[in-house]
């Protein structure tokens, strides 16, 4: 077993296990895992002080095949095993995997009081639309009408939107990628590992079993361009096959220009620091077979400096031992009011 | 005028109001009073079901009951001497707790039409002869205190606010009490605005002066200092001394503690208490829920801290699975459950034993875990204090039982010097025996090692999903879980190696009846053992604080008697595991009311069974 005091002198290599990966071939999970290793070396942490959380799902096998420490959980409990963690080892660097169904259904409650919490670690929200590893059924981000075993006419439960949920939840860093753009995926990785707080960073992942193409319409080649808004700070939103549209704000209302008709300067200049902006740029969630839809963003749509749970919560047991003292257990045993029985 | 004095051995007083009337304090400051005096004591408080009920309904009583003595004091008392009764529901819902011939000390005051109507009284009890039997000390204390303080320049809200100091100081001098403690504790208490200081001090000495001029009543009582083992005592609740072990534990095995936990009743004071603990490196965590509260507690056990979880049955079922993933994780830590009446939300502020089969079998699949159960609330910093040990020793998550009753009554504590207590000692890896670290590789004792994040080279991952024996990888094969689930399994029972034989704790060594009890019917079940002993039946008590696993020797000791009793605040839980354990006829003593068993309710058992 390797170990290095310098990350630097580790490979991507390094960090995967002797465990047989499990997952279906072609599923979007091995690239996701592949960026993951990827970064490792580069994000200033020693090994051993990384460890990988996860709840159930197909993606929450992930722990298994990084050669860190791990603990692959129950079902939706990943973030709050992981607050419970950070608390305690604030000097560790944790990675939570999960899933549209394990983040955003069984597991809810726990993401959003992670979020508002704000523990400086990552969630990589596998979002596949479906439920992989039970076979099939709709989850909660699957579109409305969606077919699948558990919805034979189509499933009638409104989608979530997820990155609204967790801006909506104070969540310090907002992002989406996709498994289909390495280099894209590998970018917003980096960025979310340097992000003191938590980053929520959503992937676009395609099930080809259960879900094929369910975001083939951002990640293909023919579409991407048209689709998809690849959020960059300072930049103004340009999208199109040509580089040839943007968005403008018409008095609140996001607004698709051409830029025929339009300088970029018109245009709305992304600032991740601007939250109301963010709100804006997360409801950019349209059907993208409506006529006149947004397109979808992609990279960070939000950060935020905020104090951090663990730091807190440090600098309360500080405070607690400067007010008085050291604790001293015979002092605490004995109380205040104290009688002697003689023999 | 002068009053003669009386002696008493022990003395059972229940002071009953509306939650408003700051009864529990009253009955905690007479409590503190009287075991720094040297009595031995025994408390039980009785919460109003309704925390916010309207004043002076039924459902808004609140009672504290509490029995001093000169002599050996192990329970609150069967039957009141005393019942100080605030208002007519606080009278109505108590007076069938007091014995014929005595006492009721009411406040007039809160016997009004209103409150009649309220306490659902056609006449007054204070003059239709429903007093005939006892005897009566009526004094209007609102006006009494208000006299008191005509001059202090406060509201009329605040000076009947300190009424219940009135009463207190009338306690004090009828049972010869020095009133320094409580005085003291006025100052300390309300050291932000000393006109409540004045106010109260006041009244406390009203309450007292008028005890002594008064012809309420001609004689005094002296109750004398007990008779207990040599050495230094305070009074403590159930509770804190379980925050108090679990602070202690972790001290002692050099782990930080990490406590996560839902605020939920009866449980919710140990995370009080925890939380003022802050300068020991306590860290207390309150979570969106029960299952983050759980999982919390599991990541900072893998993290390397002392993880420890507290609620109640509701709580408890909700930890369930995360209870299991513990199990299979095979990482330390203490799951408390202070129990109270169920089902559902049951009786939320009443106490019961019926989830003794939810620790046992509470979870899906095969998973043991050791449960232990403190018998009184000073019991309750050893049992938890073990239930440490055991989590960290045996790496295995543990219940803890307690419950209402112990949670929140209060005894003397012969409190423990810390260097008196055993260090707590982890099994570490050891790199150089074997270089791959391997996590579930066991000792003797089938113990796996416990090796934290940021510890290099044992980086390794763990999970739900059953694992190969020794490496850890996941394993589907057949064999293997088999022999992971007897290995789990035999993990438990190897704990019996390490805990002590269990003794006959009171009466006979073998005989007619053994009376089995576990948790808080420890203090009855002793009090009617000893005395049915005295009287000459061959009785035994045996009280469990291990469940789980049994020590070694309780076959034996069953098998010494004719007859097993098992009385418990349930349907015979323990009963069932007996039965099934040691294939013998044992019969239960149930109770299942939401209130403990009276010391009568044991004995009459006991003479039934030789009779
Ligand atoms: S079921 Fe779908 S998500 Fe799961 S491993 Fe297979 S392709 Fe991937």
């Amino acid at each position: 077993m390797k170990t290095a005091d310098q990350n630097g002198q580790l490979t991507a290599k390094d960090f995967s296990t002797d465990q047989d990966v499990r997952w279906c071939p072609g599923c979007g999970d091995y690239s996701i895992l592949k960026q993951v290793q990827s970064i490792m070396p580069e994000i200033g942490r020693k090994k051993e002080d990384i460890v990988f959380i996860s709840g159930i799902g197909c993606s929450s096998r992930f722990p298994y095949y990084m050669d860190t420490y791990g603990m692959h959980s129950i079902h939706g409990r990943a973030t709050a095993i992981a607050s419970g963690l950070k608390s305690s080892r604030p000097d560790l660097s944790v990675w939570v995997i999960t899933g549209d169904g394990d983040a955003l259904s069984i597991g809810g409650n726990h993401l959003i009081h992670m979020l508002r919490r704000n523990f400086d670690l990552n969630v990589l929200l596998f979002n596949n639309e479906i439920y992989g590893l039970t076979k099939g059924q709709y989850s909660p981000t699957s579109p409305e009408g969606k077919v699948t075993k558990s919805t034979p006419i189509g499933s009638i439960d409104h989608p979530f939107n997820p990155l609204k949920l967790c801006l909506g939840a104070d969540a310090t860093f907002v992002a989406r990628t996709m498994d289909r753009d390495p280099k894209h995926q590998r970018e917003i990785l980096l960025k979310g590992s340097q992000h003191v707080g938590t980053s929520m960073i959503e992937i676009y992942q395609n099930c080809n079993v259960f879900n094929d193409g369910a975001f083939e319409i951002f990640t293909d080649k023919q579409s991407k361009a048209e689709e998809t808004l690849m959020l960059e700070d300072g930049q103004p939103l340009v999208f199109g096959a040509e580089n040839d549209k943007g968005i403008r704000l018409d008095g609140g209302q996001p607004t698709i220009v051409s830029l025929n008709d339009y300088s970029k300067d018109d245009l709305w200049i992304h600032n991740e620091k601007d939250k109301f902006k963010a709100q804006l740029l997360t409801s950019f969630f349209d059907n993208p077979s409506v006529e006149g839809h947004l397109p979808r963003p992609f990279g960070v749509f939000y950060i935020e400096d905020r104090y951090r749970y663990e730091d807190a919560m440090a600098e309360q047991l500080e405070f607690a031992k400067e007010q008085k003292g050291e604790g001293d257990l015979d002092a605490i045993l004995r109380g205040r009011n104290v009688w002697k029985v003689e023999a | 005028m002068s009053k003669t004095v009386e002696e008493k051995k022990e003395v059972t007083i229940v002071f009953a109001g509306d939650s408003g009337d700051g009864i529990q304090l009253t009955g905690t400051q007479f409590t503190n009073t009287n075991a720094l005096f040297g009595n031995d004591v025994s408390t039980f408080p009785n919460y109003p079901a309704e925390i916010r009920a309207p004043q002076g309904t039924l459902a808004g009583v609140s009672g504290f009951q509490l029995q001093f003595g000169s002599v050996e004091v192990s329970t609150p008392g069967d039957v009141c001497d005393v019942l100080v009764a605030m208002n007519a529901a606080a009278f109505k819902v108590n007076l069938p707790r007091l014995k014929k011939s005595g006492t009721v000390i009411v406040n007039t005051d809160g016997f009004n039409a209103r409150n009649l109507k309220l306490a659902e009284y056609d006449t007054n009890p204070l003059e239709d002869g429903t007093l005939n039997d006892f005897r009566t000390i009526p004094i209007d204390v609102s006006k009494m205190t208000r006299m008191a303080l005509v001059d202090s320049g406060l509201g009329k809200k605040e000076v009947d606010r300190s009424r219940n100091m009135f009463v207190l100081g009338f306690l004090y001098y009828m049972y010869n009490r020095d009133m320094k403690a409580t005085e003291n504790f006025i100052r300390e208490k309300f050291k932000k605005s000393p006109e409540l200081v004045d106010a109260n001090l006041k009244v406390l000495k009203a309450g007292y002066n008028f005890a002594d001029t008064s012809e309420t009543f001609t004689s005094r009582y002296n109750v004398k200092a007990a008779q207990l083992k040599s050495g230094e005592y305070r009074n403590i609740m159930g509770n804190q001394a379980t925050a108090l072990g679990l602070i202690a534990a972790s001290k002692k095995a050099s782990r930080d503690l990490f406590y996560g936990s839902y605020p939920i009743t009866p449980a919710s004071d140990i995370l009080h208490e925890l939380a003022k603990h802050k300068n020991f490196g306590v860290k207390t965590f309150q979570a969106e829920d029960e299952i983050a509260a759980i999982c919390t507690v599991i990541g900072a056990s893998f993290g390397g801290q002392l993880g420890v979880t507290a609620s109640s049955g509701p709580g408890i079922a909700l930890k369930g699975e995360a209870i299991g993933l513990g199990v299979m994780l095979e990482l330390p830590m203490v799951v408390i459950n202070v129990q109270r009446g169920g089902p559902s939300t049951g009786l939320p502020t009443k106490t019961e034993q019926s989830d003794l089969l939810q620790a046992f079998y509470g979870r899906n699949g095969e998973a043991p875990m050791p449960i232990l159960a403190a018998s009184s609330p000073s019991d309750c910093f050893a049992t938890i204090f073990e239930a440490c040990r055991i989590a960290i020793e045996h790496m295995t998550p543990v219940f803890f039982l307690s419950d209402g009753y112990i949670a929140n009554g209060s005894e003397p504590w012969k409190f423990p010097k810390s260097a008196d207590l055993r260090a707590i000692q982890s099994r570490d890896w050891n790199p150089d025996e074997n270089a791959e670290y391997q996590p579930y590789l066991r000792n003797l004792d089938l113990v796996r090692s416990w090796v934290t994040p940021g510890t290099p080279g044992g980086e390794h991952r763990i999970g739900g999903l059953e694992k190969e024996d020794v490496s850890g990888d996941v394993s589907y094969d057949p064999d293997n879980h088999e022999k992971m689930v007897n290995i789990r399994r035999e993990k438990v029972e190897k704990i019996a190696n390490t805990i002590p034989l269990q003794e006959v704790n009171h009466g006979a060594e073998s005989g007619d009846v053994l009376m089995l009890s576990w948790g808080s019917t420890y203090g009855v079940v002793k009090t009617a053992v000893k005395e049915a002993y005295d009287k000459g039946i061959q009785v035994g008590h045996v009280h469990l604080r291990h469940l789980s696993p049994f020590p070694k020797n309780l076959a034996d000791l069953i098998s010494k008697f004719k007859k097993v009793i098992i009385p418990e605040m349930n349907q015979g839980q323990l009963l069932k595991i007996i039965r099934a354990e040691f294939l013998i006829d044992a019969q239960g003593l149930n109770k299942v009311k939401g209130i403990p068993f009276t010391a009568e309710e044991i004995l009459n058992r006991i003479e039934k069974e030789v009779g």
